[in-house]
């Protein structure tokens, strides 16, 4: 491969932002037909050097080679024309358009002047296929799922004839099977000849698909690598950029707040509840000090639950007591005021106000629930941000800035943020760590353990068994909107959840 | 020394200009300022205040009394815009509120021995206070159809801007209803201190808006809701009540300038009364930095909004080359150059091309 001359290659690549060097001077290569990862933790500059590639932002200096002659795109739709396409992290479709339309957005094709709308579902059609996906493409976007969503993105770049697949995360919210099918893809496109970037933050499928790394810390440069020459171990420890043992001193799981008094220290238990459509009956408990993990596929119902417990969903029958008291919770703010806190999956649309800043987005729920006339001063206010974004390592200009721009880890912790100033006895977190580096990751289950010592219950909800396990000291099971297991002590195995999973009990 | 001074006023200068970019109200001050300008070298005494029987006369003042009609209503819009909303029924809430204030009143001229005697059909504070009741009340309606029935705003607000002048025409019986009750006429009309009484009104309304804005976390939650619906639900802020008020007080903002168009009119006409006036209302808004995205507010911004198109106004008629009927047309072609020259991608596409000619040339 060392005699191939790279499609695309940068060399010094340097951006900033206000008040953070995103990038100081780093180098990327990429190769026609072979599938190249970028690793690095959050705020390495990954997702920087990809919106510079494609024309998004407009670098500070450097040089960028593609298909041998210098360039430079304005705009991500110049980039597009000349072969460089990009599915993004965050699925960036039109939800209230059809599949179909989705995926011609822009390029209709013709007859007579026309929008010839057979060929635009049957090329969708056809499209999709190709992902093994079989839908109907003439139904609204916002109809189906994620992971469905995810696929339509990429096949809406795939049909433009491009030489480079940038693909940012596109795994994230993918389950196991839809992952295969998406990896078959790859690599068929991989054997056409196509050059493709893969963001991703599961190592497991770094190493199952890519054939080069390139990987980033804090916006410089650390190393390009075949995949195959570089031990797992040794690439996190290039990420991190600190000794791997310090890392693997897991955080241990907090098994000793977990009496055996379960009604004198139960804090919220749930009663035959069920709503139709979405959740099938089902009770669970929750004692003080402990973490309930939920775990199972995507749309088997975790997330579905939580919205219950919070009340963002009205549920047709069953009881909540909280601290052994029968409580109604009919809304978010109820559960606020009980002490209930709900990190939600979908940061962007029910998690974070972009536009405000760090500050507000950060005191947005303390101040929801004192209401409007007890407005925080604003050095208390200042004094909180503070606080969160020293103790969460918050990585951010000022607690001014707004909260868009900071990268998507940063993001999820500003979430936390927000609901810790509201001190909860019970936060549930959905999918705390998808989208977000190793780092961050290890940081978030660290931070998840030892608020349980203090006497924190935590919902832990997560695709990943293994962190699933890691963390809680009992896992309730989810299968097809239903409540099927709930597992503890030596039951808390990656294998026996899966079984459960499965249906082979 | 002098040139000590002049630093030291140019520092302030520039750090105000600074302060006043960052708010946002930059650019919306240089176009009242410039349309001022224009005034001043058109018209000599542009600027000259003089009292004549006690009262502050003079075009600028002309101006404030003027655009309170608008700086009201772009208040209330502010915050409905703010939440991503818009509510063009306001003009129709304007005939309401006169409306009622005029049926409640009375329009009866009861003259005894030849001297005229104010009579009231209702008092004069019942009436006032049924005007903004049911000018408060008419936006929460228009609030329970957008927060509780999900309606767009903009179709919510249309059903009571065509159902409301029929309403009004109702109240007044299909009739211009004319008052001959002199208390009332202070309220549009009337001085305190020399001052027109209807800024009074404007400041205090302002007064109150600011303290809400500042001092309460009402702006927090508005921008936040205008910004993130669902996550603001999700952080235990109740989104549909925010929207329901802000409709509210929008309809509330709507019925004091009833008040204001029906005494200083002293008369009421369902058909005519706040014509047109919801397009001015959101045009100041718009001029003012609110993006009618939603997020982000700018009530002062609003309020000079208002004063530009009402100097704007003042001014295309004082220039006597322009004819009556070109009026509205150079209104809008000002407006539009104005709204061009706010948007921050048209400047930088300007600035864009200039820069290439430059190099061009090199």
């Amino acid at each position: 491969m060392a005699d191939l001359k790279p499609i695309v290659e940068m060399k010094g690549v340097k951006k900033s932002f206000p008040g953070v060097q995103a990038l100081s001077g780093v180098d990327f290569r990429l190769f026609e037909g072979e599938i190249h990862a970028i690793m690095g933790q959050n705020g390495a500059g990954k997702s920087t050097l990809i919106k510079i590639l494609t024309g998004v932002y407009k670098a500070d200096g450097g040089s960028i080679v593609y298909c041998g002659s210098q360039c430079r795109f304005r705009t991500p739709l110049e980039a597009q024309k000349k072969g460089i396409s990009t599915v993004y992290q965050e699925v960036n479709l039109c939800p209230n358009l059809s599949v179909a339309e989705n995926i011609f957005i822009g390029r209709e094709p013709r007859r007579f002047g026309m929008i010839d709308w057979n060929k635009i579902n049957s090329e969708s059609e056809k499209l999709l296929k190709r992902l093994n996906v079989s839908i109907d493409v003439t139904k609204l976007l916002s109809s189906y799922s994620v992971a469905i969503q995810q696929m339509v993105a990429i096949a809406r770049v795939l049909c433009i004839s491009s030489r480079v697949l940038i693909l940012d995360e596109p795994t994230s919210s993918l389950d196991e099977q839809e992952v295969n099918e998406l990896f078959e893809v790859l690599n068929k496109l991989k054997s056409e000849g196509m050059a493709i970037l893969f963001v991703t933050h599961f190592l497991d499928q770094v190493y199952r698909i890519t054939d080069r790394i390139t990987v980033f810390r804090n916006g410089t440069f650390v190393g390009e690598y075949l995949t195959k020459d570089l031990p797992r171990v040794e690439l996190i420890f290039k990420m991190v950029g600190k000794d791997i043992s310090a890392m693997s001193a897991m955080p241990q799981k907090c098994l000793e707040n977990v009496s055996d008094n379960k009604a004198a220290d139960s804090l919220l238990e749930i009663k035959g509840m069920k709503k139709q459509g979405s959740m099938n009956e089902f009770s669970l408990d929750v004692q003080k000090g402990e973490v309930l993990g939920f775990a199972g596929l995507l749309g088997s119902g975790r997330t579905e639950t939580a919205r219950l417990i919070f009340g963002i969903d009205k549920p047709d029958q069953g009881e909540c007591l909280v601290k052994n008291e029968l409580k109604n919770i009919s809304s978010p703010s109820d559960a606020i005021e009980l002490g209930l806190a709900f990190c939600p999956e979908d940061r962007k649309t029910e998690g974070i106000i972009d536009e405000l800043s760090v500050r507000e987005n950060i005191i947005l729920a303390l101040q929801g629930s004192l209401g409007i006339m007890k407005y925080l001063p604003r050095k208390k206010q200042d004094k909180i941000a503070d606080e969160y974004i020293k103790a969460l390592g918050i990585k951010t200009a000022d607690a001014e800035c707004e909260v868009r721009t900071l990268s998507g880890g940063n993001q999820q912790k500003v979430l936390l943020a927000r609901w810790l100033a509201t001190k909860p006895s019970l936060l549930i977190l959905d999918e705390p760590t998808r989208g977000i580096d190793v780092g961050a990751k290890f940081e978030i289950q660290e931070f998840v353990m030892s608020h349980c010592k203090e006497g924190m219950s935590i919902i832990f909800i997560s695709s990943e068994l293994e962190e699933v396990i890691r963390v809680s000291s009992r896992v309730a099971v989810f299968r097809d909107r239903q409540k099927i297991s709930e597992l503890s002590g030596n039951d808390l195995k990656e294998e026996k959840i899966m079984h459960t999973i499965a249906g082979g009990q | 020394m002098a040139g000590y001074n002049l630093r030291n006023i140019m520092g302030k200068i520039s750090k105000g200009f600074s302060s006043a970019s960052r708010s946002g109200l930059l650019w919306p001050l240089i176009f009242l300022g410039l349309i001022l300008l224009v005034n001043a070298v058109i018209n000599p005494g542009f600027f000259d205040i003089e009292i004549k029987d006690g009262r502050l006369s003079g075009s600028l003042i002309d101006i404030m009394n003027r655009s309170s009609y608008i700086i009201l209503l772009a208040i209330g819009m502010t915050f409905v815009v703010a939440t991503a909303g818009i509510d063009i029924s306001v003009g129709a809430v304007v005939a309401i509120s006169a409306a009622i204030s005029a049926y409640l009143i009375g329009g009866t001229l009861v003259v005894e021995n030849g001297v005229q005697q104010y009579v009231s059909f209702m008092p004069m504070p019942v009436a006032i206070i049924a005007a903004l009741l049911i000018a408060t009340a008419l936006g929460m309606w228009n609030g329970l159809l957008i927060s509780r029935m999900g309606l767009q705003p903009i179709i919510a607000t249309l059903i009571l801007m065509v159902a409301g002048r029929g309403i009004a025409q109702l109240i007044t019986s299909g009739q211009i209803i004319t008052i001959y009750y002199k208390p009332f006429f202070f309220i549009g009309g009337g001085y305190l201190f020399g001052i027109p009484f209807s800024i009074y009104i404007v400041a205090a309304v302002l007064a109150v808006v600011m303290f809400l804005k500042k001092r309460t976390a009402l702006g927090l939650f508005i921008q936040s809701v205008g910004i993130n619906k669902t996550a603001t639900r999700f952080a235990g802020i109740n989104s549909s009540n925010i929207i329901l008020w802000v409709y509210a007080f929008s309809g509330f903002c709507a019925g004091i300038v009833g008040l204001l168009v029906c005494s200083n009119n002293k008369s009421a006409d369902g058909n005519n009364a706040g014509y047109n006036m919801e397009l001015d209302a959101i045009l100041a808004v718009v001029l003012g930095g609110t993006s009618l995205a939603g997020g982000k507010f700018y009530i002062m911004g609003s309020v000079i909004g208002g004063l530009i198109i009402q100097s704007l106004t003042t001014t295309i008629f004082s220039i006597k080359e322009i004819k009556p009927e070109a009026n509205l047309v150079v209104k809008a072609v000002i407006v539009f150059v104005v709204c061009l020259i706010q948007s921050e991608s048209f400047r930088k596409k300007v600035a864009g091309v200039i820069f290439l000619r430059e190099k061009k040339s090199l």
